[in-house]
């Protein structure tokens, strides 16, 4: 077996313990012998700690780092015997600059989860969310002065980004949403005889909920997400100051055109992923046995007017507040390669809660309002 | 007594891009212990030899040779390159980490130190470089001047004996200027590292090279090789002079 590359013995003296090392104090070195000095000189007796350094063929930063361990693990000023100058000088070095990490340092770092901390930055985070709905309102009463600060192309770009490229999608999850609505509801359904109301119970589904949110989801996946990885970067890279400082309202510049072009498409999407659930719904239906014609009365009878407009009406502050969410995300992104994944990451998630929190709240007021 | 063996060897080295010839026939050799400085005008391919060098990319012609081992052998070019550290331009610290995990990183991959041994290796390198206090800053955190002494610390994680370092000066203000070239001297008279340096910051070629060599963009490779001191002075090459007193040409 190869000798190993560093070395150590222990030795009592009168004079205290001594460490005699030998062989190479490189990174290599000092991995073999870390433990059993540190644990050596931790166990030392009280009084000198000499470290016999006659034997070592070399000594870099790693062994000037491994002595300063010794020392500490001893807690007295590490003795040096037989030691050449570069190493004095090393050690020397390596004593005046190293700080052990501060207390508070060392706190924060071991700080678990803090549910004060938490709620504190939730109700800050949901503070700045209403002020940045504010200054979007503000932004957008201001249009009319601000005309040219709103390019229609931008609007147009983003339309086709969030909607238009999203209809193939729309139109799969649709399908098998419907699909999986009506194949999944039949089954008990039929053992009552009410199969035929399968038709009615998807309809009214979709149209009235199912439609708006999942195209919210959806939007906020595909586009809620870009958005802030979007912004994200422009701030990043200093992109959204060089706005501010020539003068022009990054909200205007860049939140805007993404919000109108999001209220554009959004009723277009959900009504798509309607007529997609309810080709699925046809599609299991038929396989039941009914005619597209009985489907298509069933689904008249059951489905009104008001409830696709409120789906629609729904569908485009779906919409908006993941826009928003996404917009805000990317307006809030820190410094680091990191902050862009984490504000694609929170347009995401907070898209989503949102989206349910304000369909939750819609389901109260339209049952208050008998719509 | 004889010489040393040199630790750098570049050898007749051409690099072209399609049918652009960035430089040709570049030869030099660079001792242990010195500190060389690879120096030119900007495009003159100082950087595009320094990749060459640590081995980012093949050369087009020519061979080099690091501690002996040429970066053509497959076999044996993890084994030289794992004797090398380079400091990149903008430190190139990994984001999602702390400065001290970053220079922790090469220990815990390349040692057999426990995780308290890499972390006190750490620290001292990074309280060798002045970072002693600021260890569990995130490179986002940090300005200019810190990423690249934090760049200098994770390349010396390994203390190896032969250290690249990009443009270690430029962007910086003078004192940190003085303060990075006082660090690499501090390291090649203590730990007896070698330095190469690509830099066109006239004063710390002054201040640190032993030696130097100047490449050129017109002429496509080297033009001057030898004490930069010696050439401010004696150069007749008008590229050379033009260069160490600042002349427009």
């Amino acid at each position: 077996m190869a000798d190993p590359i560093a070395g150590i013995d222990v030795e009592s003296t009168d004079a205290g313990t001594c460490l005699r090392l030998h062989g190479r104090l490189d990174a290599e070195g000092v991995g073999a012998i870390w433990s059993a000095g540190l644990e050596a000189a931790g166990n030392a007796e009280v009084g000198a700690l000499i470290a016999d350094l006659t034997a070592v063929d070399l000594c870099d930063m790693a062994g000037a780092a491994f002595l300063l361990a010794l020392e500490s693990a001893h807690g007295t000023t590490l003795e040096l015997a037989g030691e050449s100058p570069g190493t004095r000088a090393l050690l020397d070095r390596a004593r005046k600059t190293v700080r052990p990490p501060s207390q508070a340092t060392e706190a924060a770092e071991k700080a678990g989860f803090d549910p004060l901390a938490f709620l504190r930055d939730g109700l800050r985070s949901a503070a700045e969310g209403v002020a940045f709905l504010g200054e979007a309102v503000v932004a957008f009463a201001s249009l009319p002065r601000r005309r040219r600060m709103l390019r229609l192309a931008d609007v147009l770009r983003y339309a086709d980004q969030a909607g238009v490229r999203a209809v193939p999608l729309i139109l799969l999850m649709g399908y098998l949403i419907g699909l999986i609505l009506a194949f999944q509801s039949a089954i008990p359904m039929r053992q009552f005889g009410a199969d035929i109301y399968v038709a009615n119970l998807v309809a009214i589904s979709l149209l009235r909920e199912l439609g708006p949110l999942l195209a919210a989801v959806i939007l906020s996946g595909r586009t809620g997400s870009a958005f802030a990885a979007e912004i994200g970067t422009m701030k990043v890279n200093e992109e959204v100051d060089a706005l501010v400082t020539m003068g022009l309202d990054p909200m205007t510049m860049l939140v805007l055109p993404r919000l109108l072009a999001v209220m554009l498409v959004m009723p277009a999407m959900t009504i798509v992923l309607d007529l997609a659930g309810l080709a699925g719904m046809t599609t299991v239906m038929m396989a039941f046995g009914f005619p597209p014609e009985a489907i298509a009365i069933q689904v008249k009878t059951a489905a009104t007017v008001q409830d696709l407009m409120g789906g629609l009406f729904k569908g485009v502050c779906f919409g908006m507040a993941v826009a928003a969410v996404g917009c805000r995300a990317g307006l809030s992104t820190g410094v680091g390669p990191r902050a862009v994944g984490q504000s694609a990451t929170a347009a995401v998630v907070g898209g989503i809660v949102a989206t349910i929190l304000l369909d939750g709240t819609f389901a109260v007021l339209f049952y208050r309002l008998g719509l | 007594m004889t010489a040393a063996a040199p630790i750098v060897s570049v050898e007749a080295v051409a690099q072209r891009f399609g049918p652009r010839t960035i430089f040709h026939d570049v030869s030099f050799t660079v001792n242990p212990g010195e500190v060389f400085v690879i120096l030119g005008g900007s495009g003159c391919g100082k950087s595009t030899l320094m990749k060459l060098m640590i081995g980012l990319r093949p050369p087009s012609e020519g061979r080099i040779l690091l501690h002996g081992i040429d970066l053509g052998d497959e076999t044996r070019r993890a084994e030289a390159l794992r004797r090398i550290g380079v400091m990149f331009q903008s430190g190139a610290l990994f984001g999602s980490m702390t400065l001290l995990e970053n220079v922790m990183l090469p220990l815990q991959m390349y040692t057999d130190l426990p995780e308290d041994g890499c972390e006190a290796v750490a620290r001292v390198k990074l309280g060798v470089v002045g970072l002693g206090e600021s260890t569990l800053l995130m490179p986002a955190e940090i300005s200019g001047g810190m990423a690249k002494r934090a760049g200098i610390a994770r390349a010396m994680a390994l203390d190896p004996p032969l250290l690249f370092l990009d443009e270690p000066s430029a962007g910086l203000d003078p004192i940190t200027s003085a303060g990075l070239d006082r660090l690499i001297l501090d390291l090649r008279d203590e730990l007896g590292a070698t330095f190469v340096v690509v830099t066109h910051e006239l004063a710390s070629i002054l201040a640190i090279a032993d030696r130097c060599i100047m490449l050129d963009r017109v002429a496509q490779g080297v033009i001057a090789t030898g004490n930069p001191r010696t050439l401010r002075d004696d150069s007749t090459q008008p590229t050379v002079r033009a260069f160490f007193r600042r002349e427009a040409m």
